[in-house]
């Protein structure tokens, strides 16, 4: 049987997709349904001192007008909470509809019920909400300031919490020796992740036997199932199913639960009728957890060989209004862990300061702490190669964990478990044609005219979330496993049930490859069910790049043991013991007896016909696993990006991104570059041209995609890509996860190309995005 | 108030009374039940609405059902004849174009109209003509090798 691990198979879910046959959230109806739609502060902050929402309930087919006090009046806690505690963590409640402040612009003031979309619109710009306007920051340098605004009053100063890892004296030391330093002040641009499909839900209520079955856009059901019933409406589990049907991209956005999709289940309830709401994309963008936005201080030190001695990293991190659901954790635990990058740097100290603002809140957004960690990092890196004359090449070199130091255990909590940097750099250096490019760009520095930067950005993410142990003791309110329940039908086909929720990345073509590879059949013979609570028992869904790394080693090892069990079937048919048999290519053999063998099929058919089985045989062939990881997973990998800047006009161009990156076993080559093409769309439109930009009143001014630059197809290049393969060690598939690779990596390479570019005018830094305004006036100062 | 419409959408005639705002995405996918057409912005930037009308690749999203009127609507649900994939489709399939498939439809016939007007085009034309149209899953690479797969096939 050939293998079809490492194929690049066409994936199974193309055909639905292709032909618009496909059912995302919004093209689901049901009998009797009607439309919601929220009535959402046009203020960043204010008080709200009264609603009259007459006007609205007086249009015919209005069917309900809901405001704080009903979700007061329904008796349900009524709240969306934070997922991940950390120390000392202020946690304000967050209303499922403000009652008398609204925190940012988009924040829920009232929902509006009708028989129709159009009309549910009309009937909430009748909503009059009286506000009285208060004092608002945006901003999260400003929200730290003296007299600042104050987004929560139990939380003094607008800190929600303040965290450090490291050692800060020995970080101290290593610079008052050091021979060389360089340091940084920059921001991370907030982002708005923009998945293609705005956010949606269709609950359904049934009061008949108090159920409800909600389909919405989500990566992960089962978490939304939790927090919706425990936290929001105050039902039971089991009465809740949640679907997730065709999802259009989440990039992180849809791990979130959110107040609107609760309030919809709340709608459903009142009414006792199925209720869709659908986010336009302004709503999306204003009420959508964005990403990024860091302040930070950085500072490296170096010794006289260019050897790293220390790394001292401060931060400000914008949690927004509220804290979402994995908030806390993204500037923390997947952020400063991340400092060392590939590097042995024997001091690091990072101290993160988490601060509220009138703002969305910020929560995991493709990368999700990593390409904040990986810019620091890689952008001190560039500054480092110039300070000691190394260039960026040799200083990274010289400082890359050597191949023989794994498993290496960072000064930053990590413990790398494999890796091998420098093969990636060197073929990186060796597809982008790194000699003849420097000449061209000696000869442009003598010309004059349009100058070319050649960027670095030598990454390392952690991925495969999560070890439960690691994330528990760092403060997750769960573990993150992931489970997987195969089951092999009495004619041998198969079906796996996987907690791992697919929203773009193929999933049902990966899954069947890892089964149908285990077990030596076609993976046409084998079915993957995910994205339903009631189908599923339990799952933690796709983020953190863990699907393949934690949800297909879920898949493997329930595998192993329906192959065990199946053992037991022959052995009892073929009158053997299970240990002398073997498994190969779909049958079951007797070792050392080739003639004495039984298919997949007949062990299959056999173990549901049971009848005269011994005592201690039971009938049925399928086994359920939780899988919980060692560790988590490292990918790692180079890349370099080639820019042509026009220093007339600030214009950048793109010549050349060539990308290596070391993500394992492949199982599906022709998906994973694709996720990689998607990253990096997602790192270069953040370096170049993505910003959310609140204004000093907290009005968000990119709110539509006339003002926020999500790439477009003739703003990018083709990706050169390769690969090397070290296979993670710690997990049946040797896998690592692939899905924010190219948004960790990508930001700092473009960065370091522009600014590598413009090094003739001594610009060591711009703040992204990069924009041609930003450039022209950095080379004018 | 409606306004009674007629049109022919995928080869079929269609009769309908559409409140005069109605849009066309909303007529299309709430009415008649062809929810290929999707709606990512509502506001004529991200192009995942794209039908072609009368030939022409326009945004569902920005036209009232009421201007359709006496016009000829291709949905994604119309492309395939006779049960066969339309290059494109094959294209979209065979070169990885397409991830969560939201944008695809739209991108599939704005690629059907590129092809229309410019049957070989280089990468420079496709980018050049497909950037009315947002994906934000494949970076981009695989859609413009899709494109060329089914430009190929058509000649
Ligand atoms: S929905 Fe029509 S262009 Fe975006
Ligand atoms: S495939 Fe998801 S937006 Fe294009």
């Amino acid at each position: 049987m050939a293998r079809v691990l490492g194929t690049s198979i066409k994936r199974r879910e193309d055909p639905a997709l292709i032909t618009g046959r496909g059912k995302y959230t919004d093209d689901l109806k049901a009998e009797g349904m009607a439309h919601a739609a929220i009535v959402r502060s046009p203020y960043a902050h204010a008080r709200i001192r009264g609603i009259d929402t007459s006007a609205a309930e007086a249009l015919p087919g209005v069917l309900a007008v809901l405001t704080a006090r009903d979700v007061a009046a329904a008796g349900i806690p009524g709240v969306v909470p934070v997922g991940w505690l950390l120390p000392d963590l202020v946690t304000p409640a967050h209303p499922m509809i403000a009652a008398d402040t609204v925190r940012h612009v988009g924040d829920a003031v009232a929902v509006v019920v009708a028989e129709d979309r159009y009309l549910a619109r009309d009937a909430a710009d009748r909503v009059a909400v009286d506000y009285e306007p208060l004092d608002a920051v945006a901003d999260v340098v400003a929200a730290l300031e003296d007299g600042a605004p104050a987004v929560h009053e139990e939380a003094p100063g607008n800190v929600a919490f303040d965290w450090e890892i490291g050692e800060r004296e020995s970080v101290d030391a290593a610079f008052a020796s050091a021979a060389h330093t360089v340091e940084l002040d920059l921001r991370n641009n907030r982002l708005i992740p923009h998945a293609i499909e705005p956010r949606a839900v269709l609950a359904s209520y049934d009061s008949s036997t108090g159920e409800m079955t909600i389909h919405m856009t989500s990566q992960n059901p089962h978490v939304h199932r939790l927090l919706m019933t425990l936290a929001s409406l105050g039902m039971p589990e089991h009465k809740v199913r949640i679907v997730a049907p065709e999802v259009g991209g989440g990039f992180g956005s849809k791990i979130h639960h959110y107040a609107d999709e609760a309030i919809v289940g709340l709608c459903s309830m009142k009414l006792d009728r199925p209720v869709k709401w659908t986010a336009t994309r302004t709503e999306t963008n204003l009420t959508d957890a964005h990403g990024r936005d860091h302040s930070t201080h950085c500072a490296m030190a170096l010794d006289a060989d260019g050897r790293i001695t220390g790394l001292r990293v401060d931060t400000a991190a914008a949690m927004g209004a509220y804290l979402s659901t994995f908030a806390p954790a993204v500037p923390t635990y997947l952020y400063g862990t991340l400092l060392s990058g590939q590097y042995d740097i024997p001091a690091i100290h990072c101290h993160v300061t988490g601060v509220f603002t009138h703002t969305a809140p910020v929560d995991a957004y493709r990368g999700a702490g990593r390409p904040e960690a990986t810019y620091v990092v890689e952008r001190l890196m560039h500054l480092a190669g110039d300070a000691t004359g190394l260039g960026p090449v040799e200083v990274r070199r010289r400082n890359f964990v050597s191949p023989d130091a794994f498993p290496y255990q960072t000064q930053v909590a990590l413990a790398y478990d494999s890796g091998n940097y420098g093969p990636a750099m060197d073929r990186a250096l060796e597809m982008i044609g790194y000699d003849d490019l420097k000449s061209e760009q000696a000869s442009r520095r003598d010309n004059g005219g349009k100058q070319i930067g050649i960027g670095f950005s030598s990454y390392i993410e952690a991925c495969g979330l999560a070890p439960s142990a690691v994330v528990g003791s760092l403060g997750a309110q769960a573990g993150q496993w992931e489970s997987a329940d195969v089951r092999v039908h009495p004619t041998a086909s198969v079906t796996v049930y996987t907690g791992s929720s697919s929203h773009g990345q193929g999933h049902e073509t990966t899954f069947s490859q890892i089964v149908a590879d285990k077990l030596g059949i076609a993976p046409e013979a084998v079915e993957v069910i995910h994205g339903d609570t009631d189908l599923v028992q339990f799952g933690m869904g796709t983020y953190g790049s863990r699907s393949a790394a934690v949800g297909g080693s879920a898949i493997v090892k329930s595998v192993e043991k329906i192959i065990e069990k199946g053992k037991k079937i022959a052995a009892h048919l073929l009158e053997a013991s299970a240990e002398d048999l073997e498994y190969e290519d779909g049958n079951f053999r007797v070792a050392g007896s080739p003639d004495r063998s039984l298919g997949l099929g007949d062990v299959a058919l056999q173990a549901y016909l049971a009848h005269n089985y011994p005592d201690d045989l039971e009938p049925g062939l399928s086994a359920t696993s939780f899988y919980d990881p060692a560790n988590f997973t490292y990918p790692f990998g180079t890349h370099v990006c080639v820019v042509e800047v026009d220093t007339e006009t600030g214009s950048i161009e793109l010549l050349r991104y060539a990308a290596v990156d070391d993500v394992g076993n492949v199982i599906n080559p022709m998906i994973v570059d694709g996720q990689l093409h998607g990253g990096l769309a997602q790192g270069i439109g953040q370096a170049l041209w993505e910003n959310a930009v609140y204004d000093e009143s907290g009005q968000l001014v990119s709110g539509s995609l006339m003002d926020y630059a999500v790439p477009k197809i003739h703003n990018l290049i083709p990706f050169e890509l390769d690969r090397t393969t070290t296979p993670c060690p710690h997990n049946p598939l040797g896998v690592k996860g692939v899905g924010e690779a190219g948004a960790i990596a990508s930001p700092a390479a473009v960065v370091n190309a522009v600014v590598d570019a413009l090094a003739p005018f001594g610009i060591s830094h711009i703040d992204m995005p990069l924009t041609p305004e930003k450039v022209w006036r950095a080379v004018n100062s | 108030m409606t306004v009674s419409i007629q049109l022919e959408v995928n080869g079929k005639p269609v009769q309908a009374a559409v409140e005069p705002r109605r849009l066309l995405v909303h007529f299309l996918r709430e009415d008649l039940g062809l929810t290929g057409a999707n709606i990512g912005c509502e506001t004529s930037l991200c192009g995942a609405c794209t039908v072609l009308l009368d030939g022409n690749a326009v945004k569902s999203c920005t036209m009232l059902a009421a201007q359709a009127d006496g016009a000829s609507v291709t949905t994604i649900e119309g492309l395939a004849q006779n049960g066969e994939l339309h290059p494109l489709q094959e294209g979209f399939w065979e070169k990885h174009g397409l991830q969560c498939g939201y944008c695809t439809p739209g991108m599939i016939l704005s690629a059907n109209y590129l092809l229309a007007q410019n049957p070989s085009p280089n990468d420079e034309e496709i980018r050049e003509g497909l950037k009315g149209n947002i994906c934000r899953c494949t970076g981009y690479h695989n859609i413009v090798e899709a494109v060329k797969y089914a430009a190929e096939r058509m000649s």
